[in-house]
């Protein structure tokens, strides 16, 4: 049996206020270690909110979020924040690089951040995670000296920074053209194939079907499942 | 920290003209508020200086602070004795020779003696009273700046000059009179005194220079009509600070009131403290208003950078580290804008020492005194940098308390 890097039990993530809102209602969903999760469905359906709670940037109203064994729902800010840290990697629609800093200064971000290796020893790996993505000559330029295909790929340089055992990407595609979208796909798939977990939340269904498992979501809940990869899923379905 | 640093500098280095105008800021409240305390402490101190070099530190005097017990209140508890006649005694310090001599042996300065009274002077027909200290003239250089205070004659010139008296600048100007000539001393006793004029003071005090004349101890002992009487010991401390702990001692020692010069001017001292207080809450008030540049570049800065912020707590920077990034940068604004405040400081301080100003009280032109010490410089400092942090961590807590979701929604 494989490796659960990622599991959600009986997910809810609901706003309060004077109209209460469900934005995911009650999911349950395992991830291996090295699957490629695609989470798509219609705008407002709640995917990239459950893609928050998997990746602990929100906290489930209701439920759990199981992190390499890890329950994580009485972990305290600070406990979340080093979990993101080492845990997760974020790739986002815009690439949220610090416009200030070079590519590689922001791929440094998480190491820096962690402090876990020596200055040369974080270099040598963000020039080398710069260089696999084919950035290795833009390393000194700024993100607005870079392309959009290039800006996401330095944001996934930094979200591998930390060998994070999960990848989180929200609609990494959704602001780039054809050919960058391609790029930074296969660039994803790559990173699963190489063993780490990949989440994907996208809007494009081809895409889609090129993740090991796909999940659609409705209405906060999984409506449909298929693909292969998800032979330890446990899919509620929408009724 | 490193890195929190290279983001904070990152941050302010890339803002040039608003870290500049935060800098300014800090610059204006460090440098005048160091300017407004080294004119307030140096007129302050100047002011004192003049006092204490005016005046004896500790004067002991022929009196008691209270009637002395009697023996039978001593003895029984029932008994209690009030109004008591005074025993006609011979007013003066009871063998001053030996009381001097004691004194010499222990206090760290110098003592002389003085016969002191009340007279009038009489002169073309205006009629002033005055104080009268009998000094010794050898023994009056080691006691009090007199012989650097004269501006006509010398204090030597007493003993050359039948019945000669010093007289105050002021006073002399009062009466029209001037070295050399003679003026008429009338004692509580209707005893007069045709005196010389041997020489003319400035003390810088006008009150003193009004009403104040020195003479020999004997032209003095007449006018009060007790031959060889001291009535008043004067001591001069090498540090006049240590002025009321060593007349406290004096007087338990001797018995007689002694009088430090912080207590003859208790009034006035106390003055200076509500004076302190008005002076801290103006300069702490200036040093607070400049820290509201600061408070403004880095609510700008966080309003700037929520996007930032929501990233870095996203890849799991702590909340407080996200903070601490916008202490800092307060920090570099407040620690550049104080060493430019320190050196806007000095060249104020140097600027209004420069400028002299007409004194209407002692009728001179003098050079405003500026106190230059290095504690004005930290104190100001430190006020100022804690301003800055405190002025710097509101806004950023208020950013940094935001939830990365909630920021990287609205971007999307």
């Amino acid at each position: 049996m494989s490796e659960i890097a990622l599991q959600a039990v009986e997910l809810v993530r609901r706003i309060e206020g004077d109209v209460a809102h469900t934005l995911v209602n009650g999911i349950d969903l395992s991830v291996k270690k090295g699957e490629f999760l695609a989470i798509t469905g219609p705008s407002g359906s709640g995917k990239s909110s459950l893609l928050y709670l998997l990746g602990l940037l929100d906290a489930p109203s209701e439920g759990e979020v199981i992190i390499c064994g890890e329950p994580t729902s009485k972990l305290s800010e600070s406990e979340r924040a080093d979990v993101r840290l080492t845990k997760c990697g974020f790739v986002f629609q815009f690439h949220f690089l610090l416009p200030e800093f070079t590519s590689l200064d922001n791929v440094l971000l998480p190491m820096r951040a962690a402090g876990k290796m020596s200055e040369p020893e974080m270099r040598e790996r963000g020039l080398s995670l710069l260089g696999s993505l084919g950035l290795g000559e833009h390393a000194n330029k700024r993100p607005n000296q870079l392309s959009g295909g290039q800006r996401q790929r330095v944001a996934i340089a930094r979200a591998l920074a930390n060998r994070p055992e999960i990848i989180v990407a929200d609609e990494p595609t959704g602001a780039l053209d054809t050919v960058s979208t391609q790029q930074v796909f296969k660039i994803l798939r790559d990173i699963a194939d190489q063993g780490q977990t990949v989440v994907v939340v996208t809007h494009d269904p081809a895409l889609a079907a090129r993740a090991d498992r796909r999940i659609h979501i409705v209405d906060g809940k999984i409506a449909e499942s298929t693909g292969q990869g998800g032979g330890e899923a446990v899919c509620e379905m929408a009724t | 920290m490193k890195l929190l640093f290279n983001i904070a500098w990152t941050h302010v280095s890339t803002r040039v003209r608003q870290t500049l105008v935060g800098m300014a800021g800090v610059s204006m409240g460090v440098g005048f508020t160091i300017m407004m305390a080294g004119l307030m402490q140096g007129s302050q101190l100047d002011f004192l200086r003049q006092l204490v070099d005016t005046m004896p530190h500790i004067t002991i005097e022929d009196e008691r602070r209270s009637v002395p017990t009697q023996p039978a209140d001593q003895e029984y508890a029932a008994v209690q004795m009030s109004d008591i006649a005074n025993v006609g005694k011979r007013p003066g310090i009871k063998y001053p020779e030996s009381v001097m001599s004691s004194l010499r042996s222990w206090i760290p300065g110098d003592v002389a003696p003085s016969a002191k009274s009340t007279a009038i002077i009489n002169h073309g027909g205006a009629r002033i009273g005055i104080s009268l200290t009998g000094i010794d003239p050898r023994r009056e250089v080691h006691v009090s700046k007199l012989a650097t205070q004269m501006r006509e004659g010398k204090i030597e010139d007493l003993s050359r000059s039948p019945n000669g008296i010093l007289m105050g600048e002021a006073l002399a100007e009062k009466l029209g009179v001037k070295t050399g000539n003679t003026v008429l001393l009338i004692g509580g006793q209707g005893i007069q005194l045709n005196s010389t004029v041997a020489g003319l003071f400035r003390s810088g005090l006008r009150s003193i220079d009004e009403s104040q004349i020195y003479s020999l101890m004997g032209p003095a002992q007449i006018i009060m009509g007790q031959s060889g009487v001291v009535n008043q010991l004067r001591l001069r401390l090498n540090d006049p600070m240590l002025a009321q702990k060593v007349a406290a001692q004096v007087e338990a020692q001797t018995g007689y009131k002694s009088v430090s010069w912080q207590e003859a001017n208790a009034d006035l001292l106390s003055s200076f403290t509500v004076r302190d207080f008005i002076v801290l809450t103006v300069m702490g008030a200036m040093l607070l208003t400049s820290s509201f540049a600061t408070y403004n570049i880095i609510s700008t800065i966080t309003h700037e950078k929520r996007q930032d912020i929501a990233i870095m707590k996203s890849l799991g920077m702590r909340e407080y580290a996200v903070r601490r990034i916008f202490i800092i940068e307060a920090a570099i604004i407040g620690v550049v804008g104080i060493l430019f405040g320190w050196v806007l400081g000095y060249l104020l301080c140097y600027g209004w020492s420069k400028i002299t100003i007409f004194n209407p009280l002692t009728g001179t032109t003098v050079p405003l005194s500026i106190h230059y010490s290095l504690t004005h410089y930290a104190v100001v400092g430190g006020i100022s940098l804690l301003c800055c942090a405190g002025a710097a961590y509101f806004p950023a807590r208020k950013a940094t308390r935001v939830q990365p979701v909630e920021i990287i929604r609205g971007a999307s």
